[in-house]
């Protein structure tokens, strides 16, 4: 099957109020979690201190209608942590979490069921399926301990196992099938529910290479047909870079940057990210807005024309080929030029460091 | 690096830590030196405390105000009907003439058909066969009415105890509080000896069925909640998180996560409540509970081990039937899901009524025909086992007892004298401050707490020396029960053979009576604390056994191969590989080792360990000793809690060292 | 796979049942020809409620007794297997009627006879009682003068075993027996430890073992006792009993007195004017009677019915003698 680009995907409404908006996000184990919030020692400063552990420390975000938000962090980042936060699986300790605008921590225990039943669902990394029940009854055990009618939901579960491709293994056991199978069955019950808002927390780690990277086109894929809003989790940079429309960078608990796969790699925040992103082939990323360079005096601008949001790599042909610059355009006006000189730099430069 | 510092600081402490318990013992020697004889605290063995007739007094009271006690009188005089009316229905249709027959409802046709279809039907074809073999052996032993009995009221007890149990066990295993508050309560029901309740129980429930099976009941439930509330705790995290993000509530959680994923735990403690009942049949017989723990008691009184073998071998065949057919239908709960894709509903309803069917069918035959009622008297060859046991049992007495003679001595002169000299012959205070120490240098404060607590609980209760001499034999025991289950353990553990055939040994030393073997040990070894500690090592060392090799056979296989492909020698590979990782293993099999020795102290007190044990005894059969005999089980029970706690904390902080104590998120 | 199986489980159905149906055909049926339980005379006497207690001269008493209850007077005799202690407290709640072997028991004579008045004597069975110290007859054939206490310290250090710590080991214990053995050890200035072999079983294998293999011992017994006819232990004279010689237990050092033993039932039972009663009231017999119908049921393995018939069929007259006389 064919993978859209990231560029083909950003059609995304900026202006329109977020989904999710998540602002001065604490979570702290350990004894008097509270007064920590806060706090501007260092993790092991506070470890030492009061033998607390920030897991994530002051955390802000939005996340639109309708985007991939990738959280990426090494393990012990707090990603993890973080995304539990959203559905108070772990109660955060201070800050807010808006879904619509409604602050999931004042919800009480009923109201927060609505919410996980009806409006976010979570995949989890070890898929935490239950053994004893087929796949279609897992499928639609969410709607199950809703009060959904067995018809119903039966009905519903079979729509969704065909979506995640698994016509055919309605009754077979989790232990049965593969890990990236019964990972389709997580996605199958996360999706069962029709919720705004899906969380998935690093779902394909457990998986092979192979599996993982069909899954993750399974997941664009979805995306494409449902439009879901997503958070994702993981620690794996290419899968970010693969998926997101945007990407969360964590480190120790903390926000490091904000942005766009072209942003992260193009304009990493720190040398952690620069550090985190080197390996990236730029080409892959970066679009020819990073690039582009205004037009010298006496350059001939009859070129083809490109949009700035091409990525390098789709671009290569085209400007190899041809024999003047490529005028780089947005809607007509023109926002600057692009040689094979650009080009090479930027291939070679990539594989360099 | 929190880690690494850990580490360090520990590897600095470790050898300290060493010295030190090296110079509280050596503390200790030279106080025994100096200061042997002072304040040991005996207490002969007809003497009282005034704390002792404090509770005589007490227990008369209690007794004397059985008859207006409004407690009495209408809470337990209820539950003693209710537990009657149960008991009686059941023997009704397997054991005792009923409903104005001169047999029970069900014949041995029937009993047999029923049990086999339930054992085909739960478990499979090779458990049916076992069971019909098993049941069929009761009628060939002669034994079928006793057995019958014995099953009757070992059933009853068992349905009640998980109606008790089961909701108490998930209630523990979804409240830390609640688990915390039940399970010092568990470890007094499991160590308090039988005896000592024994004859108390009576006055409230009378003599007869419904005094048995609270006895029983008292020891069988505890396993039930355990390993309930075990099943309840170890649901993967993983799935119960998936409930909740899809919002589950906590009744939802249980129903649909946590029991079915318990259910195959929740029936090892099905399992284990059984055999913890079974356990029971011998010691309930003393209050007039009917069955083969009657035939086993009657025989002792004329030494006729023959006839007691019989008996026990029925009690050990039982066990095994019922240990195969739950164990079977444990791992079957597994197996069926598979099972369940390629047969069809229609065929499992199907096999079911069919399975049914024929047990109706010799259920009726049974119920209306003579020769399927009662079993014929000349398929029994009872007699044969009980000429062979005796004979077995006089030729060992007769011509082993210069060899074992000589054991006896060696382990009594060598390893016991000098232990209980030392733990017996110091001054109370000396041993108690040792032991406070060691427990806080090997454990930690809480244990050394409670250890104190314990100790002075001890004096208090006026069996300081008795408890001393009952301490050392047990240690000694539990040392010996290791060792065994150390060496049988591994090997079991690393070849199926093994397994195979020590398996059956074990199940038979764990639920042969040990009254049926009472006689030819006492024969070969005389009344003495060594014939005791015999008695526990053959109760104790089964579970220890198996419970090590169970940890063995956990050892992952890749890590066997990776020290196999290093070059590691079969030693190198138990000593390096298997057995440190089994740690866990060993560990429970040391505690639980522990516990089954001390739940024998009784039985050694019957063959000559004195002490503690002799003390319940004595309690039991002389109305004056009463108040002590409740004293010396309560020190049974503080010295097994300490004992416990003190082990618990020492494995606790080993894990912490092993592990450099690094906790992150 | 799972479905052949049970088709053939099926067909195994078929077969089976079919085939048990045929042979079933020509069997006699439950409770066609069997007697009825009970027994016509029953109205009259009722049900006896008879405590066992665990050991066989006491057993051989019931045995007999009940035997001529149910056969002579026609009564239901219920036995129930019970210790001492436990079999009284049946006195109280209504479960036992009669103790057809008591060795003293002060205590509980106090509790239920005196204090609560639930049960009382029906006097002696004529057994008596003796409780001492006791060695194998080869020791006694091989050390004569062992038999009398004086010379105990002498052959203390034959006694010596893993359990006495250096003195001569006295083994006592069966629990259900109040001993006096460590104050006499003490008083008599004996140097000899008290062991507690802590059983009936025990102290009798000790005793067995004692005789085969020659092994010293001297150890605490009674008589009546079904071993005695296997084995005459004979008997160490301690002091003499004089009266009142053990009244403080501490300072005892004296032998112990010889028992009466006795029958004990329950009050209800004695004003119930049951022929049982008075056939237990009336109730006598000898050692010898009771070490014979032990014998029967220890030795020859008859079961206690088989015992009692053969005594009472011997036995006419002393029977006789028990009855009603109406």
């Amino acid at each position: 099957m064919t993978v859209p680009s990231v560029a083909e995907r950003s059609g995304l409404d900026i202006d329109a109020p977020p989904v999710l908006s998540v602002r001065g996000l604490w979570k702290v184990f350990g004894p008097k979690a509270e007064s920590v919030v806060g706090s501007s020692l260092t993790r092991k400063e506070l470890k030492e201190q009061t033998g607390c552990v920030a897991a994530v420390r002051d955390v802000s975000f939005e996340v639109r209608r309708g985007e991939v938000f990738v959280v990426m962090g090494l393990s012990g980042s707090g990603k993890s942590t973080l995304v539990r936060c959203l559905t108070r699986l772990i109660e955060p300790t201070a800050g807010e979490v808006l879904l619509d605008g409604e602050d999931v921590r004042k919800a009480d225990h009923r109201r927060l069921r609505e919410l996980r039943r009806h409006r976010m669902a979570m995949v989890f990394q070890h898929f935490g399926l239950l053994p004893h029940r087929c796949v279609l009854d897992n499928v639609a055990f969410g709607l199950e301990i809703r009060g959904v009618a067995k018809q119903d939901r039966y009905a519903r579960a079979r729509e969704v196992v065909a979506l995640v491709g698994l016509n055919g293994f309605e009754n077979s056991y989790p232990d049965q099938l593969s890990g990236g199978m019964q990972q389709r069955v997580g996605l199958a019950r996360a999706l069962a529910a029709d919720p705004e808002v899906l969380l998935f927390d690093e779902p394909f780690s457990a998986l092979d290479p192979l599996i993982r990277r069909e899954m993750q086109n399974e997941v664009i894929r979805l995306h494409h047909e449902v439009g879901k809003t997503m958070v994702f989790i993981t620690h794996d940079l290419a899968e970010a870079l693969k998926l997101g429309d945007r990407i969360l960078i964590m480190r120790d608990g903390e926000l490091v940057q904000v942005g766009t796969p072209d942003q992260v790699v193009g304009a990493p925040a720190d040398d952690y990210v620069r550090d985190f992103v080197s390996d990236v082939p730029r080409s892959h990323v970066l679009t020819l807005r990073w690039i582009m360079r205004p037009p010298q005096s006496g350059e001939p601008l009859d070129g083809p024309e490109l949009g700035p949001d091409v990525v390098i790599r789709d671009a290569v042909h085209a400007v190899l080929s041809a024999d003047r610059p490529v005028r780089v355009t947005d809607g007509g006006s023109l926002l600057g030029v692009v040689t094979s000189a650009e080009m090479l730099e930027v291939i070679a430069g990539g594989q360099d460091r | 690096m929190t880690a690494a510092s850990a580490t360090t600081s520990f590897a600095a402490r470790l050898p300290a830590r060493r010295y030190l318990v090296a110079l509280v013992i050596a503390f200790w020697a030279a106080g025994w030196v100096l200061l042997r004889g002072r304040d040991t605290l005996a207490l002969g063995g007809a003497e009282l405390t005034p704390l002792h007739s404090w509770l005589n007094a007490a227990m008369d009271a209690i007794d004397d105000s059985r008859n207006s006690n409004p407690i009495f009188l209408y809470f337990i005089n209820y539950i003693r009907l209710f537990l009657d009316e149960a008991v009686t229905f059941v023997q009704a249709l397997i054991s005792q003439p009923a409903m104005d027959r001169p047999l029970p409802v069900l014949g041995w046709l029937g009993v047999v058909g029923l049990a086999t279809a339930i054992a085909l039907l739960y478990g499979n074809v090779r458990v049916a066969l076992l069971t019909a073999a098993g049941f069929l052996s009761f009628g060939v032993l002669g034994l079928w009415q006793e057995s019958m009995d014995t099953l009757a009221l070992t059933l009853t007890a068992v349905a009640l105890s998980l109606a008790v149990g089961v909701p108490l066990g998930v209630w523990a295993g979804l409240s830390d509080r609640f688990h915390r508050l039940v399970t010092p309560v568990l470890d007094f029901m499991q160590t308090m000896p039988t005896f000592v309740y024994l004859a108390p129980l009576t006055l409230f429930f009378l003599i007869g069925p419904a005094s048995a099976t609270v006895a029983t009941m008292i020891y069988a439930i505890p396993p039930a909640i355990r390993i309930t509330a075990h099943g309840i705790r170890q649901v993967s995290p993983d799935t119960l998180e998936a409930g909740a993000s899809l919002g589950a509530t906590s009744a939802q959680a249980l129903r649909h996560v946590r029991l079915p994923m318990a259910r195959q735990t929740i029936i090892v403690g099905v399992n284990q409540t059984i055999m913890a009942a079974l356990s029971m049949a011998t010691i309930a017989a003393l209050i007039d509970a009917p069955g083969l723990g009657q035939t086993v008691l009657k025989a002792l009184q004329t030494l006729d081990v023959g006839t007691a073998f019989n008996a026990g071998l029925a009690i050990v065949i039982m066990a095994v039937v019922l240990d195969r057919v739950t164990s079977a239908a444990s791992r079957r709960v597994e197996a069926a899901r598979r099972a369940g894709r390629l047969r069809t509903v229609r065929g499992r309803r199907l096999e079911v009524a069919g399975v049914l069917g024929v047990a109706a069918v010799l259920g009726y035959l049974s119920y209306t025909y003579v020769w399927a009622a009662e079993f014929p008297i000349e398929a029994n060859l009872g007699s044969y086992v009980r000429r062979a046991a005796d004979a077995v049992s006089l030729w060992a007495q007769d011509n082993l007892v210069a060899y074992t003679d000589i054991v006896k001595n060696l382990l009594t002169n060598g390893l016991l004298n000098p232990f209980q000299t030392v733990l017996a012959g110091s001054p109370w205070w000396l041993v108690t401050a040792v032991a406070v120490a060691v427990a806080l240098l090997v454990g930690s404060a809480r244990a050394a707490l409670v250890t104190a607590v314990g100790l002075l609980l001890v004096v208090v209760l006026g069996l300081w020396q008795d408890s001393m001499v009952t301490l050392a034999s047990t240690l000694v025991a539990t040392v010996l029960v290791m060792l065994l289950g150390m060496v049988a353990g591994v090997w079991m553990g690393r070849s199926d053979r093994a397994d195979m055939v020590l398996r059956p040994v074990l199940d038979a030393g764990q639920t042969m009576p040990a009254f049926v073997y009472l006689v030819p040990i006492l024969g070969l070894f005389g009344p003495t604390r060594f014939t005791a500690i015999i008695a526990a090592v053959v109760f104790a060392a089964p579970v220890a056994i198996k419970l090590v090799a169970e940890g063995i056979r956990g050892v992952s296989a890749t890590t066997v191969e990776a020290a196999t492909s290093a070059g590691a020698s079969t030693w190198q590979l138990i000593s390096k590989v298997q057995l440190p990782m089994a740690r866990s293993a060993v560990t429970l099999a040391a505690s639980q080792g522990l516990i089954y020795v001390l739940s024998m102290v009784v039985v050694g007190g019957l063959v000559g360990a004195g002490a503690l044990g002799y003390d319940v005894v004595a309690g039991f059969s002389q109305h004056q000793l009463r108040g002590k005999g409740l004293a010396a089980g309560i020190a049974i029970v503080v010295l097994g809690i300490v004992l416990d706690r003190v082990m618990r904390a020492a494995t606790q902080r080993a894990d912490q060292a092993a592990h450099g104590g690094s906790h992150q998120h | 796979m799972s479905v052949t199986r049970s088709g053939k489980v099926r067909a195994a159905v078929l077969v089976t049942g079919a085939g048990l149906l045929l042979t079933a055909c020509g069997g006699a049926k439950v409770g066609e020809a069997q007697p009825a339980a009970g027994g016509g005379g029953a109205k009259a006497c009722g049900t006896v409620n008879l405590a066992i207690n665990p050991w066989v001269g006491y057993e051989a008493n019931a045995a007999v007794i009940a035997y001529v209850a149910e056969k002579q007077l026609g009564c239901k005799v219920v036995k129930k297997d019970l210790k001492e202690e436990v079999a009284w407290q049946g006195f109280g709640t209504g479960e036992v009627d009669a103790v057809v072997e008591n060795w003293a028991h002060d205590d509980l004579k106090k509790k239920y006879i005196e204090d609560q008045k639930v049960a009382v004597s029906a006097g002696p069975t004529g057994n008596k009682g003796v409780i001492g110290w006791y060695v194998a007859p080869w020791m006694a054939k091989k050390y004569p003068d062992i038999t009398d206490w004086n010379n105990l310290n002498k052959y203390a250090s034959l006694f010596k075993t893993s359990e006495s710590g250096g003195k001569g080991q006295l083994l006592d214990g069966d629990p259900s027996f109040v001993t006096n053995d460590e104050a006499l050890v003490k008083n008599l200035k004996l140097d000899y430890k008290v062991v507690y072999a802590g059983s009936e079983t025990a102290l009798i294998t000790a005793f067995r073992q004692s005789e085969k293999q020659q092994k010293p011992i001297i150890g605490y017994f009674y008589e009546p006792q079904w071993f005695l006819s296997e084995l005459r232990l004979v008997k160490v004279n301690l002091p003499a009993y004089k009266e009142g010689c053990d009244a403080d237990p501490e300072k005892v050092a004296c032998d112990y007195p010889p028992y009466e033993l006795d029958k004990i039932v329950s009050k209800k039972f004695a004003d119930s004017g049951s022929p049982a009663y008075t056939l237990i009231k009336n109730f006598t017999w000898t050692n010898e009677d009771q070490n014979l119908v032990a014998k029967y049921i220890a030795e020859d393995k008859m079961t206690a019915d088989e015992a009692a018939a053969k005594w009472v069929a011997d036995n006419p007259d002393k029977v006789k003698a028990w009855l009603p006389s109406s």
